[in-house]
C-alpha cells in the first residue's frame, strides 16, 4: 500500500496566495444587504398568473375521482390540472442527474396523484389564476371522492410479508451488504462485545425562502423557469416530462435563499412549466411554508443498530452493523443516501472484520430525500454514540479508543476505497476538545457535560455518476476578468469562491470579478451545488481555466520581458518581473498587448472526478466517492436536572478543509453548521401521525433562535491535500456531520446515561434522569 | 368581493398608493406594489423575514393589515441606505459576513435597527433577545451578532470610518 506525497500541495505550484485563504466580504453580500438581491419570487413579468396547488391532507387514500368544475368556473380563473389532463405525461424523474452521465437509478413519480394518494403532502391539482386570492378560492372549490386505505406508517412494519403495498413489489427502494474479512474471528478476539441500537427523526430543511418560481414560454418557443433550485440542470426532466425537446427548456436559478438539499430534486418547477404551457402565460409559484413543509422531502430517520467488537486496549476487530431507513412513499434519493449512511457507518474508523446490511423501507410518510449530510450524518451520529459507550465499556477515554481505531491516509475504508488525502482526526478531535477547557463542577441543579465526535464525510458525487463541471475564465480588454459559470449560489458563497479563485490567479481583485452564475444557457454547466461539491467541482473547473489565461498573457509577456514565465509573476492588477516587480505594467496594457498578439484570452476548461465503476455486489467492496473530510466537533452542555433542559455553552469546530478559498465563508459553514446540528439534536423533529404531519410551522417545529446560540469556535486547519482548487476539500456537509453527536455525547456525559433516540427533548431527559435516578436507588 | 379602499402611506419617504382589500397583509400590499426586498418566510409571523419599520417601530409586515398602514410611514431595508450612503448596519453585516443566502438579512437588519435605536449600548444577551423574533438557518446567528456590536459601536462614535473592515 503506497502513501502518497503529502508533502506537495494539490494546486498550483509556488503560487503564493494573495487572496485565497484570507477572510473577505463576500461579493454577493453587497447586494443582498442593500436589498436588491432578486430572488426566483421576486420576479414579476406583465400579465402573469398567479399558482396554487392542491396537496393531499391524507397520507394513504385511493381517488374515486376530482370534481374541478366549480373551480373551473370561479371567474379569474386560467387553468385546472389533475392527473386526468395529463394522461400518460404525468410522470417526472426524481433523480439527480445534474451533470452526471453515469449510474443513475432514473427514479419517477407522479406529478399529480392519479388513482390514490400515497403520503400527506401529494399534490392533487394545480390552480393558474389571476391572484393568488382567486387562486386559493378555487382549491377550496375543489372536491376529492376519497377512499381511506390502510396505509403503514412504520419501516419496520413495512417490510413484513402482507404489509400494505406502498413501493415495488415489497416495498424496498433500496439495500446494500458489505462483507469485509472475517466477521465472526473479529468478533472472538474481541474481549469486550457491545450491540445497541440508536435511531434518529425527521429534520426539516427550514430554508427561509419557500420554493418559488416563474415560469413563460419566450418569443423562441424556449420554455423558461426561473426557480429557487439547487440544480438548473433539472431543465432535462422538465423537457422529458411535458414531452419537449431538451434544448426548447430553459432552467434559471438566481440567488437562492438557502437549499441544504431540500431543493435538490425538482420541487416545483414541473407544476408551473405545466401551467405555462396551458395557458401560453407567466405562471408565478411561491409556495406557502405549510406546504413547503410536506413537499421537498425531510432528513430521513433511520435507525442503526451497531455490534461492535473491541479488544480490552481499544482495538476495534469488528463491527456488524444494520441499517435502516424511512424512505416515505417515493423513492426519491434514497437509494444514494442510504448508500452513503452505509459507507458511513463505520465513522472515520479503519475496521477490517466488517458486516453491514442497509435497507432503506417505503412507507406512507412523506417521501424523504437530501439534507445536508445526506445519510452520513445520521450514521456518524450512531458510531460516535457507540464510541462512547465502549470506552465507558472498557474504561478507557473516548479519545484515546479513538486515536486507536482512526482510519489513516493509505488506510482501505468501509468499501475498500483506499483514503489518499490527509487524515488529520487526530489533530482535530485533540484541539477541539482543548478548546472546551476545564469541566465545570455540577451544582444541586445543573449538569456539565463535554462531548466530541469525529467524522469522514465525502465530498464530490458518487463516482460511477462520471461528474463533471465546466467553467469559463476570460480577460477583458480593459484587464477585467470574468467567469461564466452555471453553478447555483445557494447562499454558502458558491459565486464569491470563484471570483476569489479567478481573482487569485489572474492577479486582480475579487471584488473587480464578475461571475454569471445560474444560467446554465449562457454558461457552461457546472453540475448540482449538491454533495458538497460546489466549490471542488466548479472551483477546479475555474481554476484550471484561470490557470490556462494565465499561462497565454504570461507567455506572451515572457517574450515582452525577455524573461521566462515561472520569473513573471500577477497580483494586485499588474503584471511584473518577479525578482524586479518595479519591471512590469498594469494587467490592462498587457491585455492591450496580447490582444494585439492575437492571444487567446479566455478558456473554457472541464474537471471531471475520478470515475469508478460501481461496487460488487455481494461485498459491497469498491470505490465511491472521490475524497473524504477528516474533523471533530466538540460541545459543552449543561442539563437543567430538574427540567431536563439542555443548553449548549460552547460548541467547537475543528476541520481540515484542505486549503481554504474564502476562510470566512468557512467559518460559516461551520458556525451555521453548529446551530442545525444543535437543532438536530435537541430540538428539531417532524411529528407524523399516521403519515400527517403535526408541527408544520415555524412555531411548532423549533429550529434554533439568535437566544439558543452558544459561544462559537472555529479551527480551520489547511494539509493541502483535497482535490479541490488549491488543494481544498469540501466542507459544506463535512462540518455538520459530527454536530450533532458532539452535542449528544456531551448530554451522556452529563447525565450519566444515554438516550438512544434523537432529539434529546428536556422530556426525554428528564425521564432518562429520573430513570437513572430510580435504578440507582433500586441498586 | 371585500370592501376595498384607497391606502396612502409612504415608503422609504415618498408616497405610495395603491388600492387593497380589507384582509389584504401590508406584506402581500407592498411586494404587490414592487417593493420585493420584503421578504415572505411563513405569512405567520414567526420567521421575521417580511420585518418592516413602520413610524420607526418594527413590526412584522406578514401580520399586518395593509390598512393599518394607511396614513403611515415605512421604511425597509432599502430606506435605510445603499453602496455611498450604507447604514452602518449595512455595511458591518458585509464586512463581518453576517450574510449568507441573504434571505433573512432584510429583516434581521430592520430589527437590528430597531434594537439600536432603543438600546445604543446592547449586551451580547440584548442583541440575542432583540433578534429572536428573526430566524437564519445560515450563520448560525454569531456573524449577525457581531455585525450589530460593530455598527453600534460605529454609531456610537467608538471606532473610525472603516475599522471594521
Amino acid at each position: 500500500m503506497s502513501t502518497p506525497d503529502l508533502t506537495t500541495p494539490n494546486a498550483i505550484a509556488n503560487v503564493n496566495l494573495r487572496q485565497v485563504g484570507k477572510a473577505k466580504p463576500r461579493n454577493d453580500a453587497p447586494t443582498k444587504v442593500y436589498g436588491k438581491a432578486v430572488y426566483a419570487g421576486d420576479f414579476y413579468m406583465e400579465n402573469m398568473l398567479f399558482a396554487k396547488v392542491l396537496h393531499s391532507d391524507r397520507a394513504s387514500a385511493n381517488i374515486r375521482g376530482i370534481d374541478t368544475s366549480a373551480a373551473k368556473a370561479l371567474s379569474g380563473v386560467h387553468c385546472v390540472l389533475t392527473a386526468e389532463d395529463l394522461g400518460d405525461l404525468n410522470r417526472v424523474m426524481t433523480d439527480l442527474p445534474g451533470q452526471a452521465g453515469g449510474g443513475t437509478k432514473n427514479t419517477k413519480q407522479p406529478i399529480l396523484a392519479d388513482d390514490c394518494v400515497r403520503f400527506c403532502g401529494e399534490p392533487l391539482a394545480l390552480v393558474a389564476a389571476e391572484s393568488y386570492e382567486i387562486a386559493q378560492s378555487a382549491l377550496d372549490l375543489i372536491v376529492v371522492d376519497w377512499e381511506d386505505t390502510e396505509g403503514v406508517y412504520d419501516k419496520f412494519e413495512s417490510q413484513k410479508p402482507g404489509a400494505f403495498n406502498v413501493y415495488g413489489d415489497d416495498n424496498i427502494v433500496a439495500a446494500y451488504k458489505i462483507r469485509k474479512g472475517d466477521i465472526d474471528k473479529g468478533f472472538e478476539d474481541a474481549d469486550y462485545i457491545l450491540e445497541n441500537t440508536f435511531s434518529s427523526q425527521y429534520q426539516e430543511q427550514a430554508f427561509l425562502e419557500p420554493e418559488a418560481a416563474v415560469a413563460w414560454v419566450d418569443e423562441h418557443e424556449v420554455l423558461n423557469i426561473r426557480s429557487s433550485t439547487q440544480v438548473v440542470e433539472h431543465f432535462r426532466a422538465v423537457a422529458d416530462a411535458l414531452g419537449l425537446p431538451h434544448n426548447k427548456v430553459h432552467l434559471t436559478a438566481p440567488y437562492v435563499g438557502g437549499g441544504f438539499g431540500g431543493k435538490e430534486v425538482m420541487t416545483i418547477e414541473v407544476w408551473l412549466a405545466l401551467l405555462a404551457m396551458e395557458t401560453k402565460r407567466p405562471v408565478k409559484l411561491i409556495q406557502t411554508r405549510e406546504n413547503s413543509f410536506i413537499s421537498h422531502g425531510p432528513r430521513h430517520p433511520f435507525t442503526f443498530t451497531h455490534k461492535t467488537g473491541v479488544t480490552k486496549d481499544g482495538k476495534i476487530t469488528a463491527m456488524k452493523i444494520k441499517v435502516t431507513s424511512d424512505a416515505g412513499a417515493y423513492a426519491k434519493l434514497s437509494p444514494y443516501i442510504l448508500l452513503y449512511a452505509t459507507v458511513g457507518a463505520t465513522g472515520p474508523y479503519r475496521v477490517d472484520n466488517l458486516w453491514i446490511d442497509s435497507t432503506s423501507a417505503a412507507t406512507n410518510n412523506i417521501p424523504t430525500c437530501a439534507y445536508r449530510g445526506f445519510g452520513t450524518m445520521q450514521a456518524n451520529t450512531a458510531c460516535e454514540a457507540q464510541m462512547e459507550e465502549i470506552a465507558n465499556l472498557i474504561g478507557m477515554d473516548s479519545l484515546d479508543l479513538r486515536r486507536q481505531n482512526f482510519i489513516q491516509t493509505g488506510d482501505p475504508n468501509t468499501t475498500g476505497q483506499i483514503i489518499r488525502s490527509a487524515v488529520w482526526s487526530d489533530k482535530c478531535a485533540t484541539q477541539a476538545k482543548a478548546a472546551l477547557g476545564d469541566k465545570e463542577d455540577n451544582t444541586d441543579h445543573l449538569a456539565y457535560g463535554h462531548g466530541i465526535a469525529c467524522y469522514q464525510q465525502s465530498y464530490g458525487r458518487i463516482r460511477w455518476m462520471k461528474d463533471t463541471s465546466e467553467s469559463w475564465v476570460g480577460m477583458e480588454m480593459d484587464g477585467t476578468v470574468i467567469v461564466r459559470c452555471a453553478v447555483t449560489d445557494i447562499g454558502a458563497g458558491q459565486m464569491s469562491a470563484l471570483a476569489q479563485i479567478a481573482g487569485e490567479v489572474l492577479g486582480v481583485p475579487m471584488s473587480e470579478v464578475t461571475v454569471y452564475f445560474g444560467d446554465g444557457h449562457v454558461n457552461p454547466l457546472a453540475g448540482t451545488s449538491t454533495a458538497s461539491r460546489a466549490l471542488y467541482m466548479s472551483g477546479k473547473a475555474t481554476e484550471l481555466a484561470s490557470v490556462a489565461v494565465r499561462e497565454n498573457v504570461l507567455t506572451c509577456m515572457a517574450k515582452h520581458f525577455d524573461v521566462s514565465v515561472g520569473e513573471l509573476d500577477l497580483a494586485d492588477g499588474r503584471v511584473f518581473v518577479l525578482d524586479n516587480p518595479e519591471r512590469g505594467m498594469t494587467v490592462k496594457e498587457m491585455i492591450k498587448l496580447c490582444a494585439a498578439e492575437g492571444v487567446h484570452r479566455h478558456n473554457l476548461a472541464i474537471y471531471r472526478a475520478p470515475p469508478s465503476e460501481g461496487l460488487d455486489p455481494e461485498t459491497g467492496q469498491g470505490e465511491v466517492f472521490p475524497d473524504f473530510t477528516y474533523g471533530a466537533h466538540a460541545a459543552k452542555v449543561s442539563v437543567d436536572v430538574d427540567t431536563g433542559e439542555v443548553t449548549v455553552i460552547k460548541s467547537v469546530g475543528a476541520h481540515d478543509v484542505g486549503q481554504s478559498i474564502n476562510l470566512r465563508a468557512v467559518e460559516g459553514q461551520i458556525e451555521g453548521s453548529a446551530l442545525m446540528g444543535q437543532g438536530f439534536a435537541l430540538s428539531e423533529e417532524l411529528i407524523l401521525e399516521k403519515g400527517v404531519l403535526k408541527n408544520g410551522s415555524f412555531s411548532e417545529y423549533l429550529i434554533p433562535t439568535s437566544e439558543d446560540v452558544p459561544e462559537i469556535e472555529c479551527i480551520v486547519l489547511e494539509s493541502r491535500s483535497g482535490l479541490g482548487p488549491f488543494g481544498s476539500k469540501g466542507i459544506g456537509e463535512p462540518v455538520f456531520s459530527p454536530v450533532a453527536a458532539s452535542i449528544v455525547n456531551a448530554v451522556a456525559d452529563a447525565i450519566g446515561t444515554r438516550i438512544f433516540h434523537l432529539p434529546l427533548t428536556p422530556e426525554k431527559v428528564l425521564a432518562a434522569i429520573n430513570e437513572k435516578k430510580m435504578k440507582q436507588a433500586a441498586e | 368581493m371585500s370592501n376595498e379602499k384607497i391606502i396612502n402611506l409612504t415608503v422609504n419617504g415618498a408616497s405610495v398608493q395603491f388600492i387593497a382589500p380589507s384582509h389584504r397583509t401590508l406584506l402581500e400590499a407592498l411586494r404587490h406594489e414592487g417593493f420585493v426586498e420584503i421578504k415572505c418566510g411563513c405569512e405567520k409571523g414567526d420567521c421575521g423575514a417580511c420585518a418592516v419599520l413602520m413610524d420607526g417601530e418594527p413590526i412584522d409586515s406578514c401580520l399586518t393589515l395593509a390598512w393599518h398602514a394607511d396614513g403611515h410611514e415605512v421604511v425597509t431595508i432599502k430606506g435605510l441606505g445603499d453602496k455611498g450612503n450604507a447604514d452602518p448596519l449595512q455595511k458591518a453585516f458585509i464586512d463581518t459576513g453576517a450574510s449568507q443566502c441573504g434571505y433573512c438579512t432584510p429583516g434581521m437588519i430592520i430589527a437590528a435597527k430597531a434594537l439600536l435605536k432603543e438600546n445604543p449600548d446592547p449586551s451580547l444577551d440584548d442583541i440575542k433577545r432583540g433578534l429572536s423574533g428573526n430566524l437564519c438557518r445560515c450563520t448560525g446567528y454569531t456573524r449577525i451578532f457581531e455585525a450589530v456590536e460593530v455598527a453600534a459601536a460605529e454609531m456610537r462614535g467608538e471606532t473610525q470610518e472603516g475599522e471594521a473592515a
